[in-house]
């Protein structure tokens, strides 16, 4: 998969990292503004408390 | 052909798994990292506005009363005058603790919603005693996680300053001991800590965290017994949020 998203991105070895990098920089800022906020409160690290809805 | 196929497949396995991988590592990341900068960011934001509020008079605060005879709706059956109540999640008091450092961070009541993650360093627990106040006041704040509020509870010796800052002025508390117990131990936040039922005649404050460090199999309890209450208007002596280490 990550082969053929490489032969897909245009211009030399050089420019394809380059838009590589920024592609993995946005993946990695969709995680970290979006994805992970949203999943945290459904794993156990934070169910600190022992009442309510924790435990 | 068949070869190449194959490879293909198990090579995007191999990619599948690798990308999981790194992103359990992002996450990792992300939670010590990201979310620890971003909150100790947010953190100190709030105390310097709480401090601007404290100094403009507080207009809008909990008027916490300086008499120690002032309590909530105390379970170990204290006296309920006059009655305060704290708004859920509103940020009311600065917690400092010399001996970790730092501006210390604003406590906030969150009544009914003490499970969600806690932006704000850490939480007054419901329904116990006011700051100042006979009985318990009971807080709890992120040891790992969230700027790390509570990263260094263990080092808090006997003895130690703990003030309480509120619109009306400072609870200073002294550390008196430690206890680790299991998370079901719910009779540290007793009006007397560890002797639920039993009336309070004195001021404790409780402060709980998890143990050990980055794990929140068991939880960490400083009890710390009023000294004295300061008005605002007096001021803290110079020396009393030195740091001891």
């Amino acid at each position: 998969m990550y082969a053929a998203l490489w032969r897909r991105l245009p211009g030399s070895r050089l420019v394809k990292s380059l838009i590589a990098l920024l592609l993995f920089l946005a993946v990695v800022a969709v995680l970290f503004v979006w994805v992970f906020p949203a999943v945290v409160p459904y794993l156990p690290f934070e169910n600190v408390t022992v009442d309510g809805a924790g435990q | 052909m068949a070869g190449r196929r194959w490879r293909a497949v198990v090579g995007g396995i191999g990619e599948v798994f690798i990308t999981i991988g790194v992103v359990l590592v992002l996450f990792v990341v992300w939670q010590l990292g990201f979310v620890a900068i971003v909150d100790s960011n947010a953190q100190r934001g709030v105390v310097s506005q709480l401090e601007a509020q404290f100094a403009a008079g507080g207009e809008g605060l909990p008027e916490i009363p300086l008499t120690p005879g002032g309590t909530t709706t105390d379970p170990g059956g204290a006296t309920n005058t006059p009655k305060v109540t704290l708004e859920d999640g509103k940020v009311f008091a600065i917690l400092r603790v010399p001996r970790l450092g730092g501006p210390g961070g604003p406590a906030r009541s969150t009544r009914g919603s003490a499970c969600r993650p806690w932006p704000r360093a850490w939480a007054a627990t419901p329904d116990t005693a006011l700051p100042g106040a006979i009985g318990n006041f009971a807080v709890a704040g992120h040891r790992a996680g969230h700027g790390n509020p509570l990263i260094d509870i263990d080092a808090i010796r006997e003895g130690d300053v703990m003030v309480v800052e509120t619109r009306s002025g400072y609870a200073v508390y002294r550390a008196q001991r430690h206890t680790i117990v299991p998370p079901t131990s719910v009779d540290v936040v007793a009006a007397v800590p560890q002797k639920p039922g039993v009336k309070p005649t004195e001021a404790w404050f409780t402060l709980t965290s998890c143990d050990p460090r980055f794990s929140s199999t068991n939880r960490y309890i400083v009890f710390a017994k009023l000294e004295r209450v300061i008005p605002r208007a007096e001021g803290l002596p110079a020396d009393l949020l030195a740091d001891p280490r």
